[in-house]
């Protein structure tokens, strides 16, 4: 389904400011199948995220998405594949908007928008039948501008925007790290509903380990802008938080033990 | 009379000015000062079409065909350039300053002689209403100035009823959602770049339109009528918000009918109490200053308050 080879990116390349955000990335998701990414601030799973998304292109290698080679693809051209939620829920939503109009952008996503109306009569009643669904009382709102819900209320919709013309493959990233407690609950649970139901093959970057070993049939877990692990099957079943923790903790006394061999050095040598 | 009139016509004609800025300004955020040489190319086009006698509603289409084009070049400009918004905007209106002296051959171009929009309406209202003059409510009333009053009326309904229909197509409101979060749109699959070219010609098309209609109404286009219309545009839609206090589409439409025609008779009252005309550009400068800083300072004052008492 998707076929990462290879990819590399640097920004701000020559500067004080490079960072090698991505360093040879090499990655096969098959169809239908749940990804949890996991990783410390800076390994470059957003960036990943953003690369297939094409929020950039890639300074080499190439990305395949259902049969299609879409490393030169501007980001717009592949949303027609792809459905994204983003981190900050006023990211996914436009504000000053009702919550119909949202989902009829939604509605439209990689096809092209010609001069009907936007709020067509046959778009509104699986809308409001799919909103109820919710249990959020939006369904009674549709008029109102989303800028007025809670982030847990848009994260929801945003979601649902997302999947609402079912995408080859979902984004999620980090979506219920912005929300409260309960709302972060309640997002999580109906993305797991929606990927089930529908089969999706999903991409999820998420800081929280609960989720990682709870979600989803694979883990991904990032470093420095490579894959350092590659958790799948039975061996994803059995991880625990703290199994998870422990790699964490094995990659950070690494890192020490390079900083403090090179401060020694530093020392001795100059 | 004749002065409300004049106001009322100019203010339903200008309308179209201020629908043009409420989509560059409100809708995208852009301060886009093509507006200025737009409205003049629009009225340039359409008066050098007339002199030669071409067919006045064609003539005024291709016054709001020019005015797309600026407003095109300038999205241009600003997407694929990435030339800031607003110097994308002086550039093009720069450049057409010089194209309007080329358009008309010269710095003004009467239409007394012409058959405009303008002297059609009027001509039709003699017929219509039978006479030089009719009465309204016991004010005596030139039938042309009546007729043309309808007509600017018209214009701005059909302007605004179009507008307001396209904001509420598949189009329409991709493009309201490009200004509103560009980021969910481009996830949603538009094309962002695209969308801001579009909405700037729509924009500069109605802002034309308007220049095209002023000229057969005033009888006359010139190189120097589009100085600080912006300005005036930017007026104009702030008192509509104020007057209906709303961010629904429809009713910020007619807000900005509402706040063109009301502007341009405040002007009009001020000048017959002798406000000297030089001032004209300065006041309106001041108000749209006032309109933009007071309302959030006043915010301040109010939440301030509670904690105060």
């Amino acid at each position: 389904m998707l076929t990462i080879t290879g990819i590399r990116k640097t920004f701000n390349p020559g500067t004080v400011n490079e960072v090698r955000a991505l360093q040879g990335v090499d990655l096969t998701i098959e169809e239908g199948s749940f990804v949890i990414v996991l990783g410390m601030n800076g390994s470059g799973k957003s960036t990943l995220l953003n690369a297939v998304a094409g929020s950039f292109f890639v300074d080499t290698g190439s990305i395949e998405l259902a049969g299609r080679n879409v490393t030169r693809w501007p980001e717009h051209r592949r949303a027609q594949l792809i459905g994204r939620v983003f981190q900050n829920p006023f990211s996914g939503t436009a504000p000053a908007m009702s919550i119909a109009e949202n989902f009829a952008l939604a509605a439209r996503r990689g096809h092209p928008r010609g001069l009907g109306w936007a709020l067509a009569p046959h778009l509104m009643q699986p809308l409001r039948e799919r909103i109820a669904s919710l249990r959020m009382g939006l369904e009674d709102r549709l008029d109102n501008a989303i800028g007025s819900l809670s982030g847990g209320q848009r994260q929801a919709l945003t979601l649902l925007m997302a999947t609402w013309l079912k995408p080859k493959l979902l984004l999620l990233d980090e979506h219920t790290a912005a929300l409260d407690p309960k709302s972060a609950d309640q997002v999580i649970t109906l993305s797991d509903e929606v990927i089930q139901r529908d089969k999706l093959t999903t991409l999820m970057v998420t800081h929280s380990m609960q989720q990682a070993v709870s979600l989803g049939d694979r883990i991904i877990m990032m470093h420095r802008g490579r894959v350092l692990h590659d958790f799948r099957g039975a061996e994803k079943k059995r991880l625990r938080p703290e199994d998870l923790l422990d790699r964490f903790d094995e990659v950070r006394r690494r890192e020490q033990l390079d900083e403090s061999a090179a401060t020694m050095l530093n020392e001795l040598y100059v | 009379m004749t002065l409300l009139i004049g106001a009322l016509t100019i203010g339903l004609i200008l309308s179209l000015l201020a629908m043009g800025v409420f989509v560059s300004f409100r809708i995208f955020s852009i301060p886009d000062i093509t507006t200025d040489g737009s409205i003049t190319f629009g009225a340039a086009i359409a008066a050098t079409l007339l002199v030669r006698d071409v067919n006045p509603l064609l003539a005024t289409a291709a016054g709001a065909a020019g005015g797309a084009l600026a407003g095109s070049i300038t999205g241009i400009i600003h997407t694929k350039f990435k030339i800031n918004s607003l110097l994308a905007g002086i550039l093009v209106m720069t450049a057409l300053y010089s194209v309007n002296l080329h358009v008309m051959g010269r710095s003004n171009v009467p239409l007394m002689q012409a058959r405009t929009l303008a002297s059609i309406g009027e001509s039709f209202g003699q017929t219509l209403f039978r006479g030089r003059t009719i009465d309204v409510a016991g004010w005596p009333v030139s039938s042309a100035d009546a007729a043309v009053l309808i007509l600017a009326f018209f214009a701005a309904v059909l302007g605004g009823g179009a507008l307001f229909a396209f904001f509420r197509t598949n189009i329409g409101t991709a493009m309201r959602a490009t200004g509103d979060n560009p980021q969910m749109i481009r996830a949603l699959g538009a094309n962002v770049e695209r969308y801001i070219v579009m909405g700037l010609a729509l924009s500069n098309g109605l802002v034309a339109l308007s220049g095209a209609l002023l000229a057969q109404y005033q009888g006359f286009a010139d190189a120097q009528m589009g100085i600080g219309m912006v300005v005036w545009g930017l007026a104009s839609v702030i008192i509509g918000e104020a007057l209906t206090s709303t961010r629904s589409l429809g009713l910020t439409i007619v807000g900005a009918v509402m706040g063109s025609v009301l502007f341009r008779l405040l002007v009009a009252i001020a000048l017959r109490w002798g406000l000297n005309p030089n001032d004209l550009k300065l006041i309106t400068a001041l108000f749209v200053f006032a309109a933009l800083v007071v309302p959030p300072f006043v915010a301040k004052l109010k939440r301030g308050k509670p904690a105060a008492a």
